[in-house]
């Protein structure tokens, strides 16, 4: 095994380009199963209670290429995606296309708000139980954080929606119009993450101040500062960023249950939806975002640890 | 590395930064007692409309906005969806037998940019509803109309052969199929609402589907209001339209339609003041709004009903008796006292008596003595030897506990066992379409102010259908209504289909829908009707009214 010391710029990009072209084909599998599991699905997107007359409905078809063969379809869609064209969503006039750049950035934002959050409560939270570990300042907030794992989005959101937005006022209940908007739903989805991440923080910080090395140091004479901050931290925090590789992907790429409590035109809602609608395009240009972000978010977070942790090297 | 990492994160929070800034930027929308002061009503919309082509979309959400923007030769009525108001059509007349009419419209009609409307307007837009390339669903909806079928069904491709003509620039004459009293009503759907030709064609053309011509800055209607703001998932804005021919009589300014889902969130919404009207109250709510704003909660019949259908081809539902048995077991106000709890009206009969001159008959009445001695009668005494049936329904809370309340009465009367089974919405359609179920939860709300709307599902081979009933009487009987002479006929046929239905009930009704929904009381002229049309045009916004 190669010294992780000598580890050079020239390993980390041909890491990060192999990952990357690993990441493609992890892209390009999932938008295969999801063009056919979206059609083996049953029912289709044109079916309502009323029911149209079928030629009406082949027309619908033909307008939309759903009569080609399917393989055709497939080979159509994917020659449209490498051209950068997602196709049209079977409810709605916009595009695929014009629905993501609309509702990405506001989920975007909605995530990063939420993880400032998460992490601005989380950390400290959690790096203070595992310092003072058995005393009041670890039970105290960590109970809180339970009741924070405990108590779901769905309970949350509409909880403050209806003490800061209806009986005090302060902020509107639903909407994502002016700046003051961004505050409940940003907390609602933030304060379980840091709930979260309190624990795991925790969690990681305690292994890390029982070890042998910690001990040395205090013994040397180290301040308890100089040990949380310039020894603990860097091997502590290790789990909270394997965590929050995924987490940073479901955050940015939407809550669907904060998105419909606050009514925001973001992209979760878009999600869900649109495999309730059987809207095909909407499914695949939605799976294809959040592949593409969670491999992306997977890949920074091993970048990361590698660089937190000296014993890693970007050898497999 | 550390370093080019604390870099990253700077630069990523410039951007968070940047984004804020430009949120902040973005103006407020007016609240309720501003929008009061405004003369603008905010309404909650269910969820965004599918597009405003009126041609390609089907849904309530979007007729409310279709119909501030557009208006037919008929508009709808202040108080009543069984009365014509005239639109576009200053006056009509009709032959004896009411199978030819002419609309004369009116002089002033204009569009929004100006142009007058002319009868060739409706000629367009009837050709463009018609052609099949189009792929319109309500194309049907002009099946009435000569020659309509044949053109739309490809038999034939001239348009002249269809029975609607242009006497002059502003003289329309339409030929029915037979004669039918009731058409007048049926102009009030926007199937049948003018399109400004020139506007489509900039815009693609007669066959696009991609609704290009109903964005802001390019669509021209010819209604009350013209479309100014859309932002997709957020908030649709009309506001008066200075060309309309009856602007004196519009007093309000705009109006903002909110697609808002989830009706908890608009619940929240109206309770905070941004919202003059909640278009749906949570069932669990309704109770604690009658007690604490009982100022704000309205519910109003609406023309609709909520049914159980029968597979008729399995067996033992393919007996009569044994339908009859079951639909007699409901207890059903029991169920809307206990279980349904928005006020609904317990159904007996299908056609919901809500008509003022359709006769209301109590076809299905709670008889659970009656029920028992015919499920013994169709050789299942006591519900021994019935098998264990599915109940179906789209899965939904409200459904749950109706079809729990339900199958725990037909246990409770007769004996029987009968099983839940929810899907998700599309499956569950699907199931229907290919008779897949035992009974399933159904309901159906009227297009029109006419008992045909809900009588014609039932006669063969109609898509609606969906329990494998077809019944030559009842066939006979509908066909007659549609070509009954007079209204008065017409009525009395389909009162005599309904007798056919509900003795061979293949179908159980349950309860006749209602609309619950909030809404403010300094809204001024808004009336209930059962169709659930509202014309803008007498709406307004009194201010000295109390604020919430």
């Amino acid at each position: 095994m190669v010294e992780a010391i000598e580890r050079d710029d020239f390993t980390m990009i041909k890491f990060i380009l192999s990952r990357i072209i690993q990441s493609a084909v992890v892209v390009f599998i999932i938008l295969t199963l999801t063009f056919v599991m979206v059609r083996l699905a049953p029912g289709g997107p044109f079916s309502s209670e009323r029911k149209m007359q079928p030629y009406i409905l082949e027309r619908i078809n033909a307008y939309y290429g759903l009569d080609d063969p399917v393989i055709l379809q497939y080979f159509n869609y994917v020659g449209g995606v490498l051209r950068g064209n997602l196709g049209p969503s079977f409810t709605e006039t916009r595009t695929v296309n014009q629905i993501l750049e609309s509702t990405i950035p506001v989920s975007f934002e909605l995530g990063t708000w939420a993880l400032l959050i998460a992490l601005g409560i989380g950390l400290p939270i959690g790096i203070l139980a595992a310092v003072k570990r058995n005393s009041a300042l670890d039970y105290g907030p960590m109970s809180v954080a339970m009741l924070g794992i405990c108590f779901p989005t769905f309970v949350m959101g509409p909880v403050l929606a209806m003490i800061f937005g209806v009986w005090l006022g302060w902020f509107n209940v639903a909407g994502w119009f002016v700046a003051s908007d961004r505050v409940l739903p940003a907390c609602t989805l933030g304060l379980v993450y840091a709930a979260y991440i309190a624990r795991i923080a925790r969690g990681g910080m305690l292994e890390v101040l029982n070890q042998d090395f910690i001990r040395t140091a205090a013994a040397k004479g180290v301040s308890s500062w100089g040990i949380i901050f310039k020894h603990s931290l860097r091997g502590g925090l290790l789990p909270v960023v394997s965590f929050l590789g995924p987490a940073l992907a479901g955050l940015i790429s939407g809550s669907f249950v904060v998105e419909t409590v606050f009514n925001l035109p973001g992209m979760g809602r878009e999600f869900v939806t649109s495999a309730f609608d059987r809207d095909y395009f909407l499914v695949q240009g939605t799976v294809i975002v959040y592949a593409a972000l969670i491999t992306a978010a997977n890949l920074g977070v091993d970048i990361a640890q590698v660089v937190l942790n000296p014993k890693l090297g970007f050898e497999d | 590395m550390l370093n080019r990492l604390f870099q990253i994160v700077k630069q990523l929070s410039a951007l968070v930064g940047l984004v804020f800034w430009m949120g902040c930027s973005e103006t407020g929308l007016p609240d309720a007692d501003e929008g009061v002061k405004q003369q603008i009503l905010l309404l909650g919309n269910g969820s965004e409309p599918q597009g405003l082509d009126l041609h390609l979309v089907g849904g309530v959400p979007e007729n409310r906005i279709i119909s501030a923007l557009f208006e037919g030769l008929i508009a709808y009525h202040p108080t009543s969806d069984e009365l014509p108001e005239p639109g576009v059509a200053e006056r009509w007349e009709t032959n004896a037998d009411a199978s030819t009419w002419r609309f004369f419209l009116r002089e002033d009609a204009r569009w929004s940019n100006g142009d007058p409307v002319l009868a060739s307007d409706f000629l367009y837009a009837y050709e463009r509803i018609l052609t099949a390339e189009l792929g319109a669903q309500y194309a049907n909806m002009l099946y009435v109309m000569k020659g309509a079928e044949a053109f739309h069904t490809g038999k034939t491709n001239d348009f002249e052969e269809v029975g609607v003509k242009a006497l002059d620039a502003r003289t329309l004459e339409i030929q029915l199929i037979g004669s039918m009293p009731h058409f007048i009503n049926m102009l009030k759907h926007y199937s049948w609402f003018p399109l400004h030709r020139p506007t489509i064609e900039r815009f693609g053309g007669l066959l696009d589907r991609s609704g290009a011509w109903t964005q802001v800055g390019n669509m021209v209607g010819n209604g009350a209001f013209r479309l100014n703001v859309w932002k997709p998932d957020q908030y649709i804005k009309v506001v008066k339209s200075e060309t309309y021919w009856d602007r004196k009589e519009v007093r309000l300014n705009g109006i903002i339609f909110f697609p808002i889902p989830d009706s908890s969130t608009e619940k929240r919404m109206f309770e905070s003041g941004r919202l003059h009207l909640a278009y749906e109250v949570p069932q669990n709510d309704i109770e604690y709004m009658r007690k604490e704003h009982p100022e704000w909660l309205h519910i109003d019949p609406l023309l609709g009903v909520y049914y159980y259908g029968f597979n008729t081809q399995r067996k033992p539902l393919d007996d009569r008796r044994v339908r009859h048995a079951l639909a007699m077991a409901i207890d059903r106000e029991t169920l809307v006292e206990k279980v349904s709890l928005g006020g609904q009206i317990p159904a007996t009969s299908f056609v919901p008596a809500m008509f003022d001159r359709y006769p209301s008959v109590d076809y299905v009445t709670y008889d659970p003595v009656r029920a028992r001695a015919l499920l013994a009668a169709a050789g299942f005494p006591n519900g021994e030897g019935f098998p264990v049936l599915k109940l179906l329904f789209n899965t939904s809370n409200g459904h749950r506990k109706i079809a729990e309340a339900i199958v725990e009465m037909w246990h409770r009367e007769l004996n029987v066992s009968i099983t839940l089974l929810n899907k998700e919405w599309r499956v569950f359609l699907s199931d229907l379409e290919h008779l897949d179920f035992d009974i399933a939860r159904k309901g159906w709300v009227g297009d029109y102010a006419n008992p045909m709307t809900f009588l014609d599902l039932y006669t063969s081979g109609n898509g609606n259908n969906e329990t494998g009933w077809s019944n030559q009487d009842y066939d006979q009987l509908i066909d007659e209504a549609m070509r009954a002479g007079n209204s008065d006929a017409q009525i009395e046929r389909l009162s005599e289909a309904e007798g056919v239905l509900m003795a061979e009930m293949p179908v159980a009704p349950i309860y006749w829908y209602t609309r619950a929904y909030l809404l403010d009381e300094r809204v001024e002229g808004w009336h209930p009707t059962i169709l659930d049309n509202h014309p803008y045009k007498y709406i307004y916004l009194k201010a000295d009214g109390r604020s919430h």
